[in-house]
């Protein structure tokens, strides 16, 4: 392959992540001289490097076609361009709820903004990996800001645990997806995915299969699926909410990239192996996730175990093993992560000065004294639900059908059941919202305001609507970006 | 009258309209409320030229509109309408006018969303009875259930949130493996229209399937016996609108989906199966017949009429294939199909009305127990007299609109067998029984208390939908011809494809 001459404009694929990788320090250094004092800029100057960033990757980052750089390390392509254009409106989304949170509760720190930017370049080194030590990399970079970005209200004892416990039991996942790796490049010979992507085809020697099993544990670790979701219920209800938002939400995007560039796309030729591998996980996570939730009494929890029910479905997509289902699982991933954006968004601004709104109970009569918050729980919760017309049943509806075409007719009525026990826990938040009377004084009082981020959760509802009504263009998007 | 789009703005000016009055809110709910009853009268004029312009002579599918909705599922915003979904379409225009005017001054808690959610459902229902897409249909279905929880959650009696979760789950379920089945459709058909489903053949495994996951999403809402019991809890807590709703128009959905879905795209499966569903409505009829008359609460006894009268919408639906393999021919099978559709639109009337009824003594004594009445005539004389004519249209007493359906279909199952129409006949004792006895408590006797004794009778505004309505029951019982003739030719092709094969000779 002759290579082309390096000019600047040839970076230009890669210019989310050299902008951004910018950006981190000097937000760093920003906030080391404003100091104590001033407090908020460093949270607008990180909202003004996300609509920049957007901005320059509109302008420069575009590729029509797909485009490797750095010897193949580095793969530019159009799903790339929009996971990271989704990356940043997502986490400027989720900065934007939890300011005021955090600003009441005397942890609004500038290393939060730094940890949340260097976990989004970790995410887009993820989006655009073409070789195992990329995609390494990217696991790594996002993985430890998240470890610190849960401990890092230091003072706060449950969050220190939640941290703790993430990352002993996250460096064994990495241990294990190195460990996987290890085998495959020692069997094939290649750290590129492009060669394996060739190279690899049936039948597999056993070393292959062994180190792929060590991978999918690692992924499997990473989603949060059954058995390997033990982390996930306590890092989401120990962290600080905000946290827990950030960390809930836009690393989605980085996990479906793993599993799209490293086992669709590089590990194509094992992919009868890896599915199997991965259905009876599938179908413990939306057992479980779905059952364990219903009994729950902290909304976090709740939503951390809705979480892993949801994961279940995007893993089916997965399983699926065909383009329907890959953009099947992207379509879900991205309509759940503006869903739980909102979600958890709710839970922050119903939050106040002295009191978390992270028990059911605290949503009693929501409704009486909220009626904009109430409302739009309501809607996320229907659609997280799957119910028309918001969008999450467009999401459910397009795992379905990938798992009819690709014949898996009993995955799919153990997810359809799963769907309806599912729409039990969230009806129950409605319940308490709209029926119940308030609890108690504390959570009757009038909330705070917080007018951007209201503005900003009743468009984020705005959109579960919009797009339930119209999915034509997001869907058709999603079928285009998985050839 | 193609370019009026007149079926989408029958289902989405009574949305809009819904939305307006959630944003007019509850501190301008006197507008509120003339913008939801002008919406409502509106959407009922609306109706009218669809009515006036309709075709009776062909089955095919009339006032079309097309669009491209999702092209990645090659689904399409499709609506038209024919003989079967036009009455429907009609009835609910009709059937929410009263709720809003009902609504007028009892309702004080939160009005503005009370008056939305009845707009908002309104639309969605008229886009189910419209949608030609199956995927369109479904989004209308599955959306509906949404007001209709806060309706019976927010405004409901005691024990509304156990009755309204309990519909919600019990219907989601249902309608999950309907999805299923339609996404299976899909996968074979290569996209979501109704008619394409019609036309695929399919064999008597699949059919039977497909059959069965239909059946599961249709009899919850019809409902059948034995998926029927979320019906009398929801009715019960239910405000007497969300009642009249119900009973009125979400049930007539279940009946709809079987002449609509399940006979003609599973037309051997039905013919294999029909047995299970003549016998299902059999068992409705006469068993849940027997369970209304010893109820004490009136809201209950007219929830398990209407799973009753319900059972004859399911048994003219499917007995024309017991006439096939009796006879030899499809004559009859017609009249039986007639007389569940007129069977429907009576009991949306019929049951409206008795639910209003109700209502109207419970605002004044706020009790539904029978034992709290009696002798309600003395002090109510037009209230008992309203109240008598939709009692004697429940029992299916000639010329009120109860008899047409039942009467139909009862000459149907004699076609064939004898021994379905001697059970199905006894409807017209037992129907008799539980109403006319509860007419006997409620209305006649002696005073029964000094609550009774001060009852008032009807203001302008009850006597006004209450009579409007008991002329609609007597029009419709004195001369049906109209009804009939609207849907003769839909009903004819319906039979046609239902006794027609679908497999490979």
């Amino acid at each position: 392959m002759p290579q082309p001459m390096l000019t600047w404009s040839s970076f230009a694929p890669a210019i989310a992540e050299i902008y951004l990788a910018i950006a981190v320090c000097v937000v760093l250094m920003v906030e080391v001289f404003a100091g104590e004092k001033r407090r908020g800029l460093t949270g607008t100057l990180t909202l003004l490097v996300l609509v920049v960033g957007a901005a320059l990757l509109l302008a420069y980052g575009r590729v029509s076609a797909r485009v490797t750089l750095f010897d193949g390390m580095f793969v530019a392509d159009e799903l790339g361009f929009v996971l990271k254009l989704a990356g940043f409106l997502f986490l400027a989304v989720a900065l934007l709820y939890s300011r005021a949170y955090m600003e009441v509760r005397g942890i609004l720190r500038g290393e939060y903004y730094v940890l949340a930017l260097t976990a989004l370049l970790g995410i887009f080194v993820l989006v655009s990996a073409n070789s195992l030590l990329t995609v390494y990399i990217g696991v790594e970079l996002l993985a430890l800001s998240v470890y610190a970005i849960i401990a890092f209200d230091r003072d706060n004892p449950v969050a220190a645990e939640s941290a703790m416990k993430y990352f002993v039991l996250s460096a064994i996942a990495s241990g294990s997806l190195l460990y996987g790796m290890s085998m495959v490049y020692g069997l094939t010979g290649t750290l590129e995915l492009d060669r394996l992507a060739v190279d690899l085809h049936g039948p597999l020697s056993p070393g292959v299969v062994l180190g792929l099993a060590f991978i999918v544990v690692a992924v499997a670790f990473k989603l949060g699926a059954v058995p390997f979701h033990m982390w996930l219920p306590d890092v989401y209800q120990g962290a600080p909410t905000s946290v827990t938002l950030l960390v809930s939400s836009v690393p989605q995007v980085a996990y479906f990239s793993l599993v799209i560039r490293l086992l669709a796309y590089g590990l194509n030729g094992a992919t009868p192996e890896w599915t199997q591998m991965l259905a009876p996980l599938a179908v413990l996570t939306l057992i479980l996730g779905n059952v364990v939730a219903i009994v729950q009494t902290n909304l976090k929890r709740m939503l951390a175990y809705s979480t892993i029910g949801n994961v279940g479905f995007i893993v089916l997509g997965f399983v699926a093993g065909t383009a329907e289902g890959y953009s099947a699982s992207l379509y879900y991933t991205l309509v759940y992560v503006v869903m739980v954006l909102g979600s958890f968004g709710v839970i922050l601004l119903a939050s106040r000065k002295g009191f978390e709104a992270d028990q059911l109970d605290d949503y009693k009569g929501l409704y009486a004294r909220d009626p904009l918050l109430a409302l739009v729980m309501l809607s996320l919760m229907f659609s997280t639900a799957g119910v028309p017309p918001f969008v999450g049943f467009w999401a459910k509806l397009r795992i379905f059908q990938a798992l009819w075409s690709s014949h898996h007719p009993y995955l799919l009525v153990v997810a359809a059941a799963m769907s309806v026990v599912g729409a039990f826990y969230y009806l129950r938040v409605v319940k308490l919202m709209y029926f119940d009377a308030p609890a108690s004084a504390a959570s009757a009082a009038a909330p705070e305001r917080g007018t951007a981020a209201r503005v900003a959760l009743a468009l984020n509802a705005l959109a579960v609507f919009v797009l339930g009504v119209l999915p034509g263009p997001l869907l058709s998007l999603c079928e285009r970006l998985i050839r | 009258m193609q370019g009026l789009h007149l079926l989408s703005v029958l289902i989405w000016l009574p949305v809009a309209s819904g939305i307006l009055v959630l944003l007019l809110g509850d501190r301008s709910i006197v507008l509120g409320r003339w913008v939801a009853l002008a919406a409502s009268l509106a959407t009922l004029v609306l109706s009218f030229p669809l009515l006036a312009h309709f075709d009776s002579s062909t089955a095919a599918f009339q006032f079309i509109e097309r669009a491209r909705w999702i092209s990645a599922f090659h689904a399409d915003y499709y609506l038209g309408v024919d003989g079967i979904s036009l009455p429907l379409i009609v009835l609910t225009a009709l059937m929410t006018i009263p709720v809003v005017i009902a609504g007028w001054r009892v309702i004080q808690n939160r009005p503005a969303q009370y008056y939305a959610a009845f707009l908002i459902m309104e639309g969605l229902m008229i886009g189910v009875f419209a949608a030609l897409d199956s995927l369109l249909f479904y989004f209308f279905w599955e959306a509906m259930l949404i007001p209709m929880f806060l309706i019976i959650g927010i405004w409901g009696g005691p024990r509304r949130v156990y009755a309204t979760i309990k519909f919600f789950l019990y219907t989601f379920l249902g309608s999950v493996f309907m999805l299923v089945a339609l996404i299976y459709l899909y996968v074979k058909a290569g996209n979501y229209e109704i008619a394409s489903f019609q036309a695929l053949p399919l064999t008597l495994t699949e059919q039977r399937w497909i059959f069965l996951a239909f059946l599961l999403a249709f009899a919850v809402k019809v409902p059948m016996w034995p998926v029927h019991t979320w019906l009398p809890d929801a009715h019960v807590e239910a405000p007497t609108g969300g009642s009249v709703i119900l009973a009125a128009i979400m049930l007539k959905m279940g009946g709809y989906g079987f002449l609509r879905f399940s006979l003609p795209i599973a037309p051997d499966a039905s013919r294999q199966l029909y047995l299970l569903i003549v016998a299902l409505s059999l068992i409705a009829v006469i068993y849940i017949g027997f369970v209304a008359i010893v109820q004490s609460d009136m809201k209950k006894l007219i929830a398990y009429s209407s799973i009753s009268h319900m059972g004859f919408v399911t048994l003219g639906a499917f007995v024309v294939y017991a006439i096939v393999i009796s006879t030899g021919t499809v004559q009859g099978g017609t009249m039986g199909m007639e007389g569940a559709m007129a069977q429907m639109i009576s009991h949306g009337l019929v049951s409206g009305a008795l639910f209003l009824c109700v209502g109207v003594l419970y605002d004044r004594v706020h009790s539904r127990e029978i034992t709290a009445y009696g002798g309600v005539v003395s002090t109510m004389p037009k209230f008992a007299t309203l109240m008598v004519i939709f009692a004697l249209a429940n029992s299916g007493v000639p010329i009120t609109s109860g008899f047409v359906g039942e009467f139909l279909v009862i000459l149907a199952s004699f076609r064939a067998s004898f021994w379905y129409a001697l059970l199905a006949a006894l409807t017209l004792i037992l129907g008799a029984a539980y109403t006319l006895w509860l007419v006997k408590r409620v209305i006649f006797g002696p005073v029964a208390n000094d609550n009774v004794a001060k009852l008032e009778d009807l203001n302008g505004r009850e006597f006004l939908i209450l009579g409007a309505l008991a002329v609609a029951v007597l029009a419709m019982g004195i001369w049906p011809y109209p009804l009939i003739n609207l849907m003769g030719a839909t009903v004819h092709h319906l039979v046609t494809q239902a006794v027609a094969t679908k497999l490979p000779l």
